[in-house]
């Protein structure tokens, strides 16, 4: 097995170069910067069991409007970090005065991290045919570290539940996911998800999730 | 340190009061995540201490003027329950307890990539809930744990153990009575590798006694590093156990 449970300061190989995401060099050696699962391929990566979202450029999340100023909206994005949304990032042209009117405190966005810097300040855009407020679906939250076992390789686990789901569903790299279809779609992949957040770690995880899926549609008909 | 009485003995048939021989820990007890509303948590039992470390962040730092610019600023309130020792402690902060939360904090701080966070905070909250000599160890011991339970990018574990003298003899992770009526307790914090990062003394000891002293902390320390470890891992596979069985069922009700 190429995986394996490690805590902070184990060491993971003797080739430096190996070092990945999660790990650390010291004197030639790779270490555990984490408590997670160490994944040994090329590179080593360690995968966290828990933490929280740190944003960087081209994220897309999905954000929730906290305040509005002078010329900015200031987003919370399930982050240490609030994230900034100027006016002019918005698709139309915006007086300052409109701001509340157009985005108010309460309402859910689907966007994308444009620029952080080194003291992260976090800005962001809504300058995409993709992006923009979400009107109608629910918004859940699970824990960022989860998101890549959601989306599968390549896609897989994600575009499986769209098909099988009958829904609309967008994972934000924030650990927020905006889901939209009929109301027992909507439960049915609200269960799903919180599935794949508990098993997320586990091997087998997508054929567990199908069966999972047959016998709840089986109930249903 | 009181005075070594005459009528008090440390040892009987060359074992100690509670039956440990002089290089002996306590019985140690780990479990990690144990609260739900903490980002990490642990429960730590080292002989009669009972302590609860809880970890939040990193968070946005509140009051705004604490923040740093360049890293996280890190936390660790140390506290005792009233009812922690055998005559009420009053509640609240103490010259004691600030004493503790900041060595204890200055144990930790060297191994957390405070870098990786600028302008948060990462805090640490130690509530003593039974006090038994050697509140400080445990509670390092538990923060530790509920660190990097809390998915905090750290260089490697801190593991903390006290060594002592009583009786002329030195001790490893010196009881109450120990503590109390002994003539020296010294706890430290290291890293697995072997760098210290506390290393506290009370009473009198020999620059000998000291090395030797330091030589046992360090081995207890790497004990309960094994411990640490064990209880990390041991979640895990908890958790994988936990939903393997319910596998079971949905196969079962398809038989059916």
């Amino acid at each position: 097995m190429d995986r394996m449970v490690v805590i902070p300061g184990d060491l993971l190989s003797k080739e430096a170069k190996r070092s990945g995401e999660g790990t650390f060099v010291k004197d030639g050696m790779v270490y555990s910067l984490l408590y997670g699962l160490a994944n040994f391929k090329d590179k080593i990566n360690v995968i966290p069991l828990a933490g929280k979202y740190v944003p960087s450029s081209g994220d897309s999340i999905i954000g929730v409007v906290k305040d509005v100023t002078f010329s900015n909206w200031i987003i919370d994005i399930n982050s240490p970090y609030d994230g900034l949304l100027h006016v002019s990032e918005y698709p139309k042209r915006i007086e300052s005065d409109e701001m509340s009117k157009v985005l108010r405190i309460g309402t859910s966005i689907m966007t994308r991290v444009k620029d952080v810097d080194s003291t992260m300040k976090v800005e962001l855009t809504l300058n995409d045919r993709k992006l923009g407020v979400l009107k109608t679906g629910r918004v859940i939250e699970i824990s960022h570290t989860r998101v890549p076992r959601l989306i599968g390789k390549g896609g897989s686990m994600i575009s499986m539940l769209k098909r099988e789901l009958n829904c609309n569903i967008f994972v934000g790299q924030n650990g927020r996911i905006w889901i939209n279809g009929s109301a027992e779609d909507m439960d049915l992949a609200l269960k799903i998800i919180l599935l794949i957040e508990k098993e997320a770690h586990t091997s087998g995880l997508t054929d567990r999730v199908i069966d999972y899926l047959k016998q709840e549609k089986r109930a249903r008909s | 340190m009181g005075e070594n009485d005459a009528n008090i003995t440390f040892f009987k048939d060359g074992l100690r009061l509670d039956g440990r021989r002089a290089d002996e820990l306590r019985p140690l007890k780990i479990e990690v995540g144990i609260l739900a509303r903490a980002d990490g948590s642990c429960y730590i039992e080292m002989g009669g201490n009972k302590v609860i470390a809880a970890v939040y962040g990193p968070r946005e730092v509140h009051p705004r003027h604490l923040q740093e610019v360049t890293r996280a600023i890190v936390r660790y309130r140390y506290n005792m329950a009233s009812f922690s020792v055998e005559e009420r402690k009053r509640p609240g902060p103490d010259r004691r307890s600030y004493e503790l939360s900041k060595v204890s904090r200055e144990a930790l701080e060297p191994v957390i990539l405070t870098s990786y966070f600028p302008r948060s905070v990462i805090d640490v909250f130690v509530e003593v809930l039974q006090a038994d000599a050697g509140t400080r160890t445990a509670g390092i011991n538990a923060a530790s744990v509920a660190l990097a339970d809390a998915g905090i990018p750290m260089k490697s574990m801190i593991s903390s153990c006290a060594a002592g003298k009583v009786g002329g003899q030195l001790v490893l992770d010196p009881m109450k009575e120990e503590d109390n009526y002994g003539e020296a307790d010294m706890p430290i914090a290291m890293t697995p590798d072997g760098r210290i990062t506390l290393l506290q003394m009370d009473g009198h000891m020999t620059r000998e006694e000291l090395k030797t002293a330091l030589d046992m902390a360090m081995g207890g320390c790497r004990q309960v590093y094994e411990v640490q470890r064990k209880a990390l891992i041991d979640k895990y596979n908890q958790m994988e156990a936990e939903i393997i069985p319910d596998q079971e069922q949905p196969q079962e009700a398809e038989v059916l």
